[in-house]
């Protein structure tokens, strides 16, 4: 499943971990972090409630960035 | 400007002027250390909190981290060399945050610039409900469902026309600003400006389907689709703040360390700190990580304006590389209409030949009667017509006003026994014979676009290495086509899976770097695009199968887009070459000069800050394509 989230960050670098970091996240499995329109793309893996994992990954975003929003 | 940029331009002219007033107040000792360091705790506060939070999440190296190392060892530094000169450390730290400040606001800007630019979102639709118009969300509004659309509006919903005309504005769309008009009973697309009467549309898809739904969201995704540079800057950003922050480390503690033990002299270690320091201070990525998804942004939103949508990064960059250029050929090169072309041997006018024809197959669904028609121009009176008799193969043949008129190829000619000419142009020949005696012929065929042979001229100058056709048309037709042209092969006469088994071969034939693009007319072209580099589709306004499979689309019909999509490209990977080499080239220069002790950290501030700012108004240079 696939989903698009509205994120909010300010400098394209932390994107990019950010990207990183989601990536890393369980229950990922790929993401893509549009800085430009600044959306954050999900792919979830089979069977994993989309609210749980991004709880995860707004946690784990939060420690890269801790300026970053993500809205789920 | 939001609220977090007001009070960071707030902060960043609070700093700037106190830092110019003590210039002129001669303080010394602790309280100028303590007048110093309020100012650097105004400008740099948060980056100092970011910096903290960073290393309790074990995450070092980034930007924050090496701020802070840089102005705080600036600031020991001047303390221990009691040298008094705190400017230094409040300047690093002042004009980072200039930088960032420029790098939010212009993002922004450009952001907002685009959307503008893409502004076709309908934001409303107008539903009649007990003869007063409501507006309602279109998202709401279901298929089948009736629409007004007033002068002046956009058109929220693809549908058809139940009544009114109007002219409509499809610039918003094609980048052209040619006016449409549109009657009863016509297909109408979403995100055209209604410009003249008010339109009552049945809708026949829901917004989420309609054009104008499908085009924003390609537009907005294509930047997801992350082009080879794009993922170059990002893995070597990785690495790069790393591996100078340990550069850093090691020229602050080797020279001194070896002047110490090799030289046996006095180890100067303020200077070599001082030097490490200016390390820190470029180490940052972010003119490069900045300014390439901007430049792709820019170049993509910039095309999108003038009628050609480019699905991501990685075919903007794909695109830029073309040298194959293979084209379908009705459609694409043709109109794909069927036009008389030429009336020949006739020695009554050509209008009358032509009335003559046209009443002879008027009742014939053949697209040669349409364009008989077509080319007449006038209401045909049909009563004028009796005994119509269709020699199946071969033609018509009618009795009009008591006359009969055979109209049809050379077989028919043959089988009434009449004497007919040959004709030199290719197309489909209408042979006219009245009461057995021959008048003359008239000429039909797809005639090729207005500006096919500019672009391939234009695309020739821009050096793409080979232009070809391919059609399933007849050879002759096809060759003529492509000489009039200056195409420089021609493959005819194949079946959509010899034009996929044509595609393969060219591919296999050319090298890695060099891109075949495939330029169709979308309708059963789709095995071709897909199989292509590149696949282009035109005229995809309301042709849904084409947004799908392509992975560039023009908006409208005109073969000129082609060349003017790769122009766009070139320049916007052009810019983001230019971008990637002066970043990494004053970055080095800076950290080479830096280590030598040349550049101090004034330059490496320019070297972080100065050429992000420079980078990103090279990126927005990318949006200004229309007179490519």
């Amino acid at each position: 499943m696939k989903k698009t989230y509205k994120i909010e960050v300010d400098c394209a670098n932390c994107a990019n971990l950010m990207e990183e970091t989601t990536r890393k996240t369980a229950g990922v499995a790929d993401a893509t972090v549009n800085f430009m329109t600044q959306k954050m793309i999900v792919e979830f893996e089979e069977g994993k409630e989309p609210k749980e994992v991004m709880k995860a990954v707004f946690k784990a975003c939060r420690k890269v960035e801790p300026d970053c929003e993500i809205e789920f | 400007m939001n609220k977090k940029q007001k009070k960071m331009l707030i902060r960043i002219i609070i700093a700037f002027a106190m830092t110019i007033a003590l210039q002129f107040i001669s303080v010394t000792g602790g309280l100028q250390l303590i007048l110093y360091l309020t100012v650097y705790l105004i400008i740099g506060y948060d980056i100092l909190k970011k910096a903290g939070i960073g290393i309790l999440n074990r995450r070092v190296f980034d930007e924050n981290f090496l701020m802070t190392i840089a102005t705080v060892g600036a600031f020991a530094l001047a303390i221990y060399s009691k040298s008094g000169d705190y400017n230094e450390a409040i300047a690093v730290m002042l004009f980072y945050q200039i930088g960032e400040f420029f790098q939010s606001y212009a993002v922004r800007k450009s952001r907002k610039n685009i959307s503008e630019l893409m502004d076709i979102r309908p934001d409303y639709a107008n539903i009649e409900r007990d003869g007063k118009l409501e507006k309602v969300d279109p998202d709401e509004v279901s298929v089948d469902s009736v629409i007004v659309v007033q002068p002046g509006e956009k058109v929220p919903i693809d549908g058809v026309v139940l009544d009114g005309t109007s002219t409509l504005n499809t610039s918003a769309l094609t980048g052209e600003s040619l006016p449409r008009d549109v009657n009863q009973g016509d297909e109408i697309i979403s995100g055209c400006i209604n410009m003249t009467g008010v339109l009552k549309i049945r809708t026949t898809k829901e917004f989420g389907e309609s054009t104008v739904s499908k085009i924003l969201e390609l537009v907005e995704n294509s930047s997801s689709r992350k082009a080879r540079t794009e993922n170059f800057i990002s893995k070597f950003a990785r690495v790069y703040t790393p591996a100078v922050c340990y550069g850093a480390l090691a020229l602050a503690i080797l020279p001194p360390l070896a002047q110490f033990i090799f030289l046996e002299q006095t180890a100067q270690w303020s200077v070599w700190i001082y030097r490490a320091l200016t390390f820190l201070v470029i180490s940052c990525p972010c003119a490069l990580v900045i300014s390439i998804p901007l430049s792709f942004f820019a170049g993509i939103g910039g095309a999108s304006k003038e009628g050609v949508l480019i699905k991501g990064s990685n075919y903007m960059e794909a695109l830029s590389q073309a040298k194959y250029v293979v084209f379908d050929k009705t459609g694409t090169l043709t109109q794909g209409v069927f036009e008389v072309t030429a009336i020949h041997h006739n020695e009554m006018e050509d209008t009358e030949l032509l009335e003559y024809a046209a009443l002879a197959e008027c009742f014939s669904s053949h697209p040669i009667s349409k364009s008989l028609q077509n080319a007449y121009g006038k209401e045909l009176d049909i009563s004028r017509v009796t005994n119509i008799q269709e020699v199946s193969g071969q033609g018509m043949i009618a009795r009009v006003d008591g006359k009969e008129v055979a109209a049809g190829n050379s077989k028919l000619m043959k089988e009434l026994n009449v004497t007919y000419q040959d004709c030199h142009k290719v197309g489909t020949i209408i042979h006219v014979a009245i009461d057995r005696k021959y008048e003359g012929h008239i000429v039909i065929s797809d005639i090729v676009k207005p500006h096919s042979k500019e672009v391939i001229s234009e695309l020739k100058k821009i050096g793409i290495k080979k232009s070809v056709i391919l059609t399933g048309d007849s050879r002759c037709v096809a060759d003529q086509v492509a000489k009039t042209l200056g195409i420089d092969e021609v493959y005819s006469e194949l079946l959509p899976a010899d034009k996929v088994l044509k595609v393969e071969e060219l591919l296999s034939k050319k090298s890695e770097r060099e891109k075949l693009v495939f330029v169709g007319d979308g309708i059963n072209d789709a095995p071709v695009l897909t199989r292509a580099d590149i696949g282009i589709a035109m005229g995809a306004m309301g042709a849904d199968a084409a947004i799908e499979a392509a992975d560039v689309v023009l908006m409208d019909d005109d073969p000129l887009k082609i060349s003017k999509a790769i122009k766009i490209s070139r320049k916007c990977l052009g810019i983001v070459y230019q971008n990637i080499v002066f970043a990494l080239v004053i970055k080095f220069a800076c950290l080479v000069l830096g280590a030598v002790g040349i550049a101090n950290m004034w330059a490496a501030i320019f070297a972080d800050v100065g050429v992000m700012v420079l980078a990103i108004l090279n990126a927005m240079r990318a949006l200004r394509v229309h007179s490519l």
